[in-house]
């Protein structure tokens, strides 16, 4: 208080037009200041919602928004007891996205209808496995991730299973659920369960 | 002319009024003995800065932050734009230069005792300073779209995802969206272009304009304790007594160490080029060994290395670690010697940091925990090892070239080194042992029994068994002989 004192007389000295500086304007000024700043205060707060909302929209647009079933071809291009790999179209897609929405995923049918719909990602933090069919074995270029023909953990960093998509047939097409990038974190994000443990 | 030039000055300096506080700036004086070689590193880290600034300006007038852009935005850069690859080739080697001279900045200042009273907050914000330089380097990998962009935004993401509760909204934070895709380019470029570097700039003021108040760390003395009651009138009696004027006594050496950085930024990306852009940042093509850029290559092998077990909290308490450690560092050494020739942890803990990034790094360079992804079709088992073997084991060397064994076993220096080299195999593991090894794993290697017949297994372990230097026995259980009762027992009863 006693620094804008000292300001408002130095400011009254200046010009002689503002009468001499009494209790009355100074607190009417003061007032005036800090209905500035409420007021200020308040469109901060007002402008805050929008753009807060904005900034969390990749969070707080649910999960059915961006996951759909996508088919990734006729059940008869993946042989029975084989592992092949598959490409589909990410569901949600922004003119801007160029290749990145283009995704693999391996393809195992096991027999008849029943398939195994592996993440090309790792478990552990996420480079595109590789299927070797000789050793029976996905291996991962990284850190050395390696997991068995049914997505189970096999050894290396990995503390769990690769990721798999749910899956149906329909119409004779082999249909996965996707639109989410699968992490670890968000605990086996797409089928809400671990995969089988080794036998 | 000098008076025409004078008067213009004057007319500026009039209304500007910045003559005054500049030369009192540049001429403050210094103790005598900072002005040395060790004390160039932070004129130069925000030398390599302003590089980086302009070079970064000079790459937006064509990058494209498209997702679909970027990467030929970059190949235009490199190959269609006039010096577009050298511009390119600058601000990569300028990003590299600019970590390693700020590390090495703060392992003097860490050294030389310069954190302590009274420049606590100089230090603070100079780790601040160094996570801003990390984040434009990781930034800036992201901002070059290719492949090991692309997965590398897949492991930061996977990082992230472990917070608990949180993790999956830092995700999708992180990325823009639920995959990885043009936001997640938009908002990088964004944090490298404006968010980033307008909080460094900010915060290089203040870091400059603090070294400037509070003065140069002075030449520490052994013996010389730093009191925090004491501590500020020694300084002024130092820089009173013994100190010279920072100009033009001791900005000579910052001068030619800053032209020497910039000239060996510019050789550099004269010599080695730009770095990338690698394959095209597109998901399906999965032929792909990516890798961080050389700066977080000791975080690439140590999640290589590390138990499972602790790899989740070592990446969530890790960091939060050393970054308070780093903050704390100041309050809890803030007086005390500054010499490090009375600081023996002090130097250890240095060293031992240095040798451990140091072995990280090389590790990553060859990563011996990564499977050869082709050893086994491009590597046959060499002759000499199925030399004057018997049909049954030359069917086993068969087993174990389809069998990809080789992606982690070398044999004759040839294959992976994630699992142990075979060429004497037989030496370290009875036939039982091999056996077994082979069809329950165990020890970092898989489990093959669902994936060999009982014959493809027999016939692999019976050439196992000839992997033995020649004059070696091979391993054999005693047992067996006792039991089988074909070796006569020696000393009698046991």
């Amino acid at each position: 208080m006693s620094t804008s004192t000292s300001t408002s007389a130095k400011l009254a000295k200046k010009d002689n037009d503002v009468p001499p500086s009494n209790e009355n304007t100074l607190s009417r000024r003061g007032f005036f200041t800090k209905m500035g700043i409420l007021f200020n205060g308040l469109v901060a707060t007002a402008l805050a919602v929008p753009i807060v909302q904005f900034l969390l929209s990749s969070i707080t647009r649910g999960r059915n928004a961006y996951l759909a079933w996508v088919p990734l071809g006729p059940v008869s291009a993946f042989p029975e007891g084989e592992t092949r790999l598959a490409t589909f179209r990410n569901p949600y897609v922004m003119p801007t996205d160029g290749k990145t929405v283009d995704t693999a995923c391996w393809v195992r049918r096991v027999t008849g209808d029943q398939f195994q719909v592996f993440a090309i990602n790792c478990a552990h933090l996420g480079c595109p496995v590789r299927w070797f069919p000789q050793s029976g074995l996905f291996m991962c270029p990284c850190h050395g991730g390696a997991y068995y023909r049914d997505g189970s953990r096999a050894s290396g960093p990995p503390e769990r299973g690769l990721f798999e998509y749910p899956n149906k047939v329909e119409n004779g097409l082999i249909t996965i659920q996707a639109g989410e990038l699968p992490t670890p974190g968000a605990v086996a994000a797409l089928t809400g369960e671990k995969p089988p443990c080794v036998s | 002319m000098r008076i025409m030039i004078g008067k213009i000055g004057q007319w500026f300096d009039r209304r500007l009024q910045l003559a005054a506080p500049i030369r009192e700036a540049v001429e403050h004086p210094v103790p005598r003995n900072t002005a040395s070689w060790w004390y160039v590193f932070g004129s130069a880290a925000l030398t390599v800065f302003l590089l980086q600034l302009v070079t970064g300006i000079l790459l937006a007038l064509i990058y494209v932050p498209s997702a679909s852009e970027a990467w030929s935005s970059l190949q235009s850069l490199n190959h269609d734009v006039t010096l577009g690859w050298f511009i390119r080739a600058m601000h990569g080697w300028g990003s590299n230069f600019m970590v390693a001279i700020v590390l090495i900045h703060m392992v003097q200042v860490f050294l030389f005792g310069a954190y302590k009273f009274p420049r606590e907050l100089t230090w603070i914000i100079g780790v601040f300073l160094l996570l801003m330089t990390l984040g434009m380097a990781f930034s800036g990998q992201v901002l070059r779209f290719d492949q090991d962009a692309y997965w590398g935004l897949g492991s930061g993401a996977s990082i992230a995802s472990r917070v608990p509760i949180l993790g999956p909204a830092i995700v999708k934070l992180m990325l823009g969206g639920p995959i990885i895709a043009g936001a997640t380019l938009s908002r990088f470029f964004a944090l490298h272009v404006f968010v980033i570097p307008g909080l460094l700039i900010a915060f290089v003021g203040l870091h400059v304009l603090m070294v400037l108040k509070l003065g140069i760390n002075e030449w520490p003395m052994p013996g010389r304790i730093v009191k925090r009651a004491t501590y500020e009138s020694e300084y002024h009696a130092l820089t009173k007594k013994d100190g010279a004027p920072f100009f033009p006594y001791a900005v000579w050496k910052d001068l030619f160490f800053a032209a020497f950085v910039i000239l060996a930024v510019a050789a550099c990306a004269l010599y080695f080029g730009p770095f990338g852009p690698t394959g095209q940042p597109d998901p399906t093509i999965i032929q792909t060994v990516p890798k961080p850029d050389y700066f977080f290559l000791w975080l690439y092998a140590l999640l290589s290395l590390l138990p499972p077990s602790l790899e989740t909290p070592a990446l969530l308490i890790g960091p939060v670690v050393v970054i308070l450690g780093l903050l704390l560092l100041p309050f809890l050494s803030g007086e005390g010697e500054k010499s490090w020739r009375r600081r023996p942890i002090a130097v250890l803990t240095v060293l031992l940091i240095a040798i451990m990034l140091g072995t990280f790094t090389h590790l990553a360079g060859f990563t011996p925990w990564s499977p050869h992804m082709n050893a086994w079709s491009g590597d046959p088992v060499p002759a000499r090892f199925i030399h004057g073997t018997t049909a049954l084991e030359r069917q086993g060397a068969l087993v174990f070239q389809v069998k990809q064994c080789r992606n982690c076993h070398s044999l004759g220096d040839v294959g992976g080194q994630r699992g142990p080299t075979l060429d004497s195999v037989a030496v370290r593991l009875t036939q039982d042992q091999l056996i077994r090894q082979v069809i329950q794993g165990g020890g970092n290697m898989p489990a093959y029994g669902k994936n060999l017949s009982p014959a493809e297994t027999t016939a692999l372990v019976a050439f196992l068994e000839t992997l033995h230097p020649a004059g070696q026995r091979p391993a054999r259980d005693a047992s067996r002989d006792v039991v089988a009762g074909d070796e006569k027992r020696p000393g009698g009863q046991q």
